[in-house]
């Protein structure tokens, strides 16, 4: 190994060059992939983290709406102010794998009806009470209270019976579900003390940092809790958000210094970004999707061969290309990749195919008249101009489509599960079982493409209650299956989470879970300078 | 009385009227949203038992006149309500945020207002010549860039080019008053590009308005110089159409200013305003509205006021 490479391993491993640079140049010395890979993981690994400073983070997705209640966190820095100062029952870590958290020991009877979580001792919340087993009874009873207005409630709802016993949280369940210990890592399930029934805003928990100050819209503040369990967060003296929503304005803080990092990097900017001195970008493969969903019970939408027109008139590798820059991967009209467990990665990818779609559309008999795409610039980023593609590579099939450019205020009630045909976006879920829940069961809330197939949910249903990872993955493939062929959702593609950080950050790693490190950057990284 | 303070006591009545007509209407507006305020808030997540105790929570199931008369009682003793959202006190939010907004608008007011009314009287004292056509085209190109490209030119150019400032002008309670300076320099910049030339402009056409006057002319024979002329003579006579360019200005500077605030990440009572406008949280909404309200309808009397007292005819009537 030459000194020219071991300081490039160097600078990769302080972050002060990408992963993506670093691999693109071991592969030019001749040094194979899986080893450069390796040799950086064990040198990021001797890069000793830094205690002390004051590390900040700029990131879009806050409003001076936003509530220290955990409850009630739906947009990014809500989220990322969860992460920083709560601690969950559990974690999902980046390879997909459970981390133990303020639960040490889970452990599930045969059918996964009834679960035991046995809890760590002598945690103890920011207001020097311990964590006890009924704190996180109490925490989970809050959030099956429609007026908590959880946004973990789907979650807890299938929680028929909980009770706590010296340090040990029994949960039963009305019906089988392997993939509990996922759902207890939402960053709703914040643990409080008392439940945080009293006060749920106090900002109260158990996490790696205490919050000094709370101006939604504005900033968040917080310092490190010098009794978090876990040494291996926690680093730096001082924390802070500081809400920047418009996309300008937060890279040039970037380039100034005045953050130390960024979420939402504008795809179009991340080539001219990447030049700037002292700057890095970060891309990982999140389960986030950008699609477009038709309500199969609705006319011309009820029509199986106008679904498959559509869906084979779509040029999937075209909005990869031009909506995400290349940040991101083809979508195969069902919601899951490969950044899910048990992902089946044998189902046929389809592809755009002019000739076949017109062949369906004339099969369908549809009338020739436009059919009506609705879209709005905050459908996701870029998606009138990905409804405009659509229109173009539809066109060359022979299928008119009209597209309707809706304003963003009122889109999410609308139009979004309203019109029968338009362009949405689904942030993923930690577990198939879950984002199927959530938007493909006959039942769900948020059924937004109206399926409903007795099939898809009896096999639904079944796969929870599998413990078996090799049956439960054959289901999940024959669910994927069904949707792909049968459903009305269209899914071109899923996009990366696209970051950046400035060069004296240290302990960054990719993170599939979520933004930022799934909302543990702050806590995990350090400043090196 | 006086006539003037008759005269100023009549705009002040009148203005109190229209304060209150104004609260009826946005009162009134708010409540014309289309299905009812609560289903509004709630959106898809709407289920009837969660309407039903939001509506009890609000107290939407009084008769809108009682509410209406509740909720001015309330702001006429400095109590707002908590916005739904967050649950947190509007009247001492309000109160940080309408302090941010003022410390902006008073730093571009005091660095702008002398400024273009000097340059208006520059201009006008060179009427045609090149000084006014450079003032007048410089000042008429900055106030046609849209302020967001303003802002952006302004941060590529003294953050990254010169990184003399920091792009987010975010300010806390605890910074020093010069920290506070430094922070809201860019967005001081492109508001005084903003409204400079406005100002400017009313400045030199009342100038030279006067300027045609008798009066003028003979002050211009008994030996005076031009600049002198224009400051001792032209410009007290002037002051009244400049006056209210100038708060109408200020007004824009304090309720206008949404655009120039999100760029730079400003923590003001306009991006408050929009943020409580896309989640419906109507109590804020409703205050911040009336607020605005309030600050436009005070600047207008203070204009005329001033209008008043700077007019000898209205002084000293016969």
């Amino acid at each position: 190994m030459n000194a020219e490479f071991n300081h490039l391993l160097k600078r990769a491993a302080k972050g002060a060059m990408s992963r993506r640079e670093f691999m693109g140049r071991a592969s030019a010395m001749g040094i194979s992939a899986a080893m450069a890979s390796s040799l950086l993981a064990s040198a990021a690994r001797a890069e000793e983290p830094v205690k002390g400073g004051v590390l900040r983070a700029g990131m879009a997705g806050g409003e001076s709406t936003n509530s220290l209640d955990p409850a009630l966190a739906a947009s990014e820095v809500p989220f990322m102010v969860n992460m920083t100062w709560g601690e969950m029952l559990l974690d999902v870590n980046a390879k997909g794998e459970i981390d133990y958290r303020l639960a040490e020991e889970v452990s599930a009877n045969a059918d996964a009806t009834e679960w035991k979580f046995k809890i760590r001792a002598g945690v103890e919340f920011h207001d020097g009470k311990t964590v006890t087993a009924d704190d996180v009874v109490a925490t989970l009873k809050r959030h099956t209270d429609e007026k908590a207005q959880s946004g973990a409630l789907g979650i807890v709802q299938g929680i028929s019976e909980m009770s706590a016993s010296g340090d040990m949280v029994t949960l039963k369940l009305a019906s089988g579900n392997a993939d509990l210990p996922f759902l207890m890592a939402d960053y709703h399930l914040v643990i409080q003390p008392g439940g945080g029934v009293d006060n749920p805003a106090a900002g109260i928990g158990a996490g790696p940092y205490k919050v000094v100050a709370h101006e939604p819209g504005v900033r968040h503040v917080f310092e490190r809790n010098p009794n978090y369990f876990d040494g291996t967060m926690g680093h730096a003296d001082q924390v802070e958000i500081l809400v920047i929503n418009d996309a300008t304005a937060r890279t040039a803080a970037l380039q100034a210094g005045q953050v130390h990092m960024i979420n939402r990097v504008d795809p179009k900017i991340i080539e001219l970004l990447k030049g700037a001195p002292g700057i890095s970008i970060e891309h990982v493969a999140g389960r986030g999707h950008y699609v477009f969903i038709m309500h199969v019970d609705k006319a011309p939408f009820d029509n199986q061969d106008l679904r498959m027109a559509l869906k084979l008139a779509i040029n999937r590798q075209e909005m990869v290309d031009k909506i995400l820059g290349g940040y991101g991967s083809v979508g195969n009209d069902f919601p899951i990749n490969a950044a899910y467990p048990l992902f089946d990665d044998t189902i046929p990818q389809r592809e755009y195919d002019p000739a076949k779609a017109a062949e369906h559309y004339k099969a369908s008999g549809h009338d020739g008249s436009p059919i009506v795409l609705r879209t709005a610039p905050g459908a996701f980023p870029g998606a009138v101009e990905a409804a405009q593609l659509f229109q173009q590579s539809a066109a060359a099939a022979g299928i008119p489509l009209e597209v309707k450019v809706e304003p963003d205020d009122g889109y999410w009630s609308d139009v979004w599960n309203v019109q029968p045909f338009c362009a949405s976006y689904w942030g993923g879920r930690p577990v198939q079982d879950q984002m199927y829940s959530t938007a493909y069961l006959s039942t769900a809330d948020w059924n937004d493409t109206k399926f409903k197939n007795p099939k898809f949910d009896e096999t639904l249903v079944a796969a929870r209650a599998e413990l078996d990872p090799v049956k439960r993955k054959a289901m999940y493939s024959e669910l994927a299956n069904i949707l792909r062929d049968e459903g009305g959702l269209i899914c071109p593609m899923f996009n990366d989470f696209v970051e950046a950080k400035r060069s004296e950050v240290g302990g960054w790693a990719p993170d599939p879970n979520g933004e930022l490190m799934n909302g543990r950057a702050l806590a995990k990284c350090w400043l090196t300078a | 009385m006086h006539p003037v303070m008759t005269l100023v006591a009549q705009r002040i009545a009148l203005g109190l009227i229209l304060l209150l007509a104004v609260s009826v209407l946005i009162f009134v507006g708010t409540e014309a949203l289309p299905g009812d305020v609560a289903s509004a808030i709630l959106g898809q997540s709407a289920t009837p038992e969660s309407l039903a105790n939001l509506r009890e929570a609000l107290g939407l199931n009084e008769p809108p006149l009682v509410r209406y008369f509740s909720w001015l009682g309330g702001i006429l003793t400095g109590d707002f309500g908590v916005a739904l959202t967050n649950g947190q006190d509007i009247g001492a939010a309000i109160a940080q945020r309408l302090g941010n907004t003022l410390f902006l608008a008073g730093c571009a007011a005091a660095i702008s207002v002398p400024l273009a009314i000097l340059l208006g009287l520059i201009a006008a004292r060179y009427n045609g010549r090149w000084p006014d056509k450079v003032i007048s085209g410089v000042t008429l190109s900055t106030i046609s860039l849209p302020e967001f490209v303003a802002a952006y030119f302004v941060i590529y150019l003294l953050t990254q080019v010169f990184p003399l400032f920091q792009p987010v002008a975010m300010i806390f309670p605890g910074m020093g008053f010069w920290e506070k300076l430094n922070a809201v320099a860019l967005p001081v910049i492109v508001l005084v590009l903003v409204v400079l030339a406005h100002m400017m402009r009313m400045t030199r056409a009342a100038i030279l308005n006067v300027m045609q006057s008798a009066y003028i002319e003979t002050a211009e024979l008994k030996g005076l110089g031009p600049m002198r002329v224009i400051w001792s003579h032209a410009l007290p006579n002037a002051i009244a159409p400049i006056v209210s360019v100038v708060v109408l200005n200020l007004a824009y500077l304090v309720v206008g200013v949404v655009v120039v605030e999100v760029v730079f990440s400003y923590n003001a009572l306009g991006q408050y305003l929009v943020d409580h406008v896309a989640k419906r949280d109507l109590p804020v909404v409703q205050a911040v509205g009336l607020i605005f309200a309030a600050v436009y309808i005070g600047l207008n009397i203070l204009a005329d006021v001033i209008s008043i007292v700077a007019n000898p005819r209205l002084r000293h009537p016969k």
